[in-house]
């Protein structure tokens, strides 16, 4: 089971701030490393260790490198079992730790070769020891000493199909931290059977297995060539049939319910996979034939019990939760209809003032909405959406400034006394400011002259005729 | 599952949907029309909830199986005759146990990772009718996990192994069948000896049943056509049993199946 590292800082460490540094250059190494599509993690499974302060794999209390020599004599130690074998192999796994005696030992001529032979053994915790070497080399990051291990594999996958939960499962996080390494693993790993492998495993009852699993697939799946090699087909189609769709569902209705326990560390973990799985199955291509409908609107709420929640602390959530409204509200009337009669509106507008991509969704969520007639709109204009939209017009994002004119073109659309609104809370000016902006100035004017203008002449003739009828003092 | 309390009345009544104007095509200048979205799996939309999960990647330490299973328990002995091995946890109990017990052929004593391999070894190795068979048709089994190829000979199906699904030549649980087991090594000078039989096994069964991590020259080896000396009597050519344990066998809830001595047999 996964466990953050034992929080135990090395003495030398700073404060606060140094922390919060190392922490900024640790996220923009990932971001450099996403941009670059080279985004990989791998996970070690250790009894225990210290955590430096950036972050990194720290080592046992007491493990040393090893130089070269030492390396030679504890697997000749091994070999001849002069003294116990496991305490040898211990030395040895914790000499691993460091990337200095990783390196020293794989460029050791035979040494793999033995390694390999002690994790062959039968016997067992011989065994186990040489798998928790094998292990540290697979993490390592120098790409060298992890391909190094490539000889290991066959067996590695061998053993999947045994019955020792630990040692099935140490297998696994080591294959899924080769798995990522390179090109060159996965060419040799999917021809021996890694997939037919991982599917028997599966069968296991023991969620630690399982977990293993998913973390070897989820590696696989990173892979650049997964599109094309790795998943041939994705089978869509299979899975909805299968009700995956409705399984998700719950599944966020579940984690919803765990917000209200406030059992909820690293719970937008768990979310983010979900949201994302049901984003794109809706957005499954209809030609397919397999075009999915979601009917349960109790999604709506845990879907805004997730963006409240987590508005301030994962703003990232927020955005992918809109991206899901979208892809229910675009087809859907159910949901366009909760969204008003269940009184979101208000928290829906309250994200108009977000940042630009959680702006941006927010109006097209609200174009879906006005989209599916007069009486979606009637209720948004009851519910004061001009005056949201006003602000979002005083933006200088032409995206952002562009959905706000959908948006009115739609209200106007469907509802002309929309207009009148409009006007009379200085809309024209608010709209005027971007007549000169090219992206903008074409659906400015066809707002102005078709909505606008008619509206306010008919104010006038209104006024007039009012007048008119007014008893002469 | 429990709502905020003012949504949970709205959920028990049955809400209508507001009616629906019928689509119609957006009216330049003018563009939108509702859609579902996707994005491509490298899109910079992702960008902030893959960093988040990268950071906590790199933070955690996956713990191997909680130390709180690891109950300890008094020293016991293993049971199976022969051998020794004491155990003061039940893990590893059953990482001996499925190493060592679990799938060993009960003819030469060799241990295999799985069900699967000990049923090739038993057939190949110690099944005469399998060899009778193996003269008219290609029996050899590929070793991997659904590949459905059978070779005329384990050296045909060693090749195959080594070509399609790039296994080591040398592979261990991949010992064409020998009446002795050769002690010539073809790899080259190392620093470490490598004339020792590098796989480490069991004291009790390792003098005559040792199986090396040698290349194995198996073009001398191999001769499935001619009756091959070894401990198969014509007694036991004519029963055809698994020298395994049956899957109908199972001792007890969560653990291991396997019997508590080797000696009951048929």
């Amino acid at each position: 089971m996964w466990s953050r590292r034992s929080c135990r800082y090395r003495p030398d460490a700073s404060g606060l701030e140094e922390l919060r540094a190392r922490r900024r250059e640790q996220e923009s190494a990932l971001r450099k490393a996403r941009r670059q599509q080279q985004l990989v993690s791998k996970r070690l499974l250790r009894e225990d260790s210290l955590v430096n302060g950036d972050g990194q794999a720290g080592v046992e209390i007491g493990s040393e490198p090893l130089s070269e020599q030492e390396i030679l004599q504890l697997l000749r130690d091994v070999q001849r079992g002069t003294e116990e074998r496991k305490k040898l192999l211990s030395r040895l796994r914790q000499g691993l730790q460091h990337k200095e005696t990783q390196q020293k030992f794989v460029r050791l001529e035979g040494s793999m070769w033995v390694l390999i032979g002690l994790f062959t053994s039968s016997l067992a915790n011989v065994q186990m020891e040489a798998a928790r070497c094998l292990h540290e080399l697979s993490h390592s990051s120098d790409p060298a000493v992890a391909e190094a291990c490539l000889p290991a594999t066959s067996y590695l996958l061998t053993y999947l199909s045994g019955h020792s939960v630990e040692f099935t499962e140490l297998c696994l996080y080591t294959l899924g931290n080769l798995a990522v390494e390179s090109d060159a693993v996965r060419k040799q790993l999917l021809p021996q059977g890694i997939i037919p492998a991982l599917a028997s495993c599966i069968q296991s009852p023991h969620v630690a297995v399982q977990e293993g699993l998913g973390y070897v697939l989820s590696q696989l799946l990173q892979a650049r060539e997964a599109p094309t090699k790795i998943i041939p087909h994705v089978n869509n189609s299979l899975l909805i049939s299968q009700g995956m769709v409705s399984t998700l569902v719950l599944v966020l209705l579940e984690l919803a319910s765990m917000i209200s326990k406030a059992a909820t560390e690293g719970l937008e973990l768990l979310i983010c996979p979900v949201l994302r799985c049901l984003s794109n199955l809706l957005a499954e291509d209809e030609t397919e034939g397999c075009k999915v409908q979601i009917q349960d609107d109790r999604l709506l709420v845990a879907l805004f019990l997730f963006m409240q929640y987590f508005l301030q602390q994962h703003p990232f959530l927020v955005q992918e939760c809109l991206w899901l409204l979208n892809n229910l509200t675009a087809d859907e009337p159910i949901f366009c209809s909760a969204v008003l009669t269940l009184d979101l509106l208000p928290a829906l507008l309250q994200l108009l003032s977000c940042s630009r991509m959680v702006t941006l969704l927010a109006l097209t969520v609200l174009c879906n909405i006005a989209e599916k007639g007069p009486a979606y709109c009637h209720q948004l204009h009851q519910k004061a959406v001009l005056p949201s939209l006003l602000s979002t017009l005083a933006l200088s994002d032409a995206q952002v400034v562009g959905q706000s004119l959908e948006l009115l073109h739609l209200l106007f659309l469907h509802l002309p006394e929309a207009a009148d609104d409009f006007l009379s809370q200085a809309g024209l000016q608010a709209l005027e400011q971007h007549q000169d902006n090219p992206q903008l100035q074409e659906r400015v004017r066809a707002l102005s002259e078709t909505y606008l203008q008619p509206a306010a002449a008919s104010l006038i003739s209104c006024a007039g005729a009012s007048a008119a009828v007014l008893p002469s003092s | 599952m429990l709502l905020p309390p003012e949504l949970s009345v709205s959920l028990c009544v049955e809400r209508p949907v507001l009616p629906v104007r019928p689509r119609t095509p957006p009216r330049a200048p003018f563009c939108f029309s509702p859609s579902r979205l996707r994005f491509h799996r490298q899109h910079e939309f992702f960008e902030d909830g893959d960093i988040h999960r990268h950071l906590y990647l790199q933070d955690i330490l996956t713990n191997v199986t909680e130390v709180t299973e690891r109950s300890k328990v008094s020293e016991f002995c293993c049971h199976i005759v022969g051998c020794c091995q004491v155990f003061d946890t039940l893990e590893g109990y059953e990482h001996h146990y499925n190493a060592l017990h679990r799938n060993m052929c009960s003819f030469c004593k060799r241990s295999f990772p799985s069900v699967h391999l000990l049923d090739t070894h038993i057939l190949e190795w110690h099944d005469s009718l399998f060899q009778i068979m193996a003269e008219k048709q290609n029996m050899y089994q590929c070793l991997v996990e659904g590949c459905a190829e059978k070779f005329k000979s384990s050296k045909d199906r060693k090749d195959h192994l080594v070509k399609v699904h790039l296994y080591p030549s040398d592979f261990r649980f991949d010992k064409p069948k020998k009446a002795k087991s050769s002690t010539k090594h073809s790899k080259p000078p190392s620093k470490l000896d490598v004339s020792m039989p590098m796989d480490v096994n069991v004291e009790t069964y390792e003098q005559s049943q040792v199986d090396s991590m040698e290349i194995c020259p198996s073009e001398s080896m191999e001769n499935p056509t001619q009756p091959v000396s070894g401990p198969i009597s014509s007694l036991q050519e004519k029963k055809l049993y698994k020298s395994r344990i049956p899957s109908t066998i199972c001792f007890g809830q969560g653990a291991s199946r396997g019997f508590k001595s080797m000696k009951k047999k048929v």
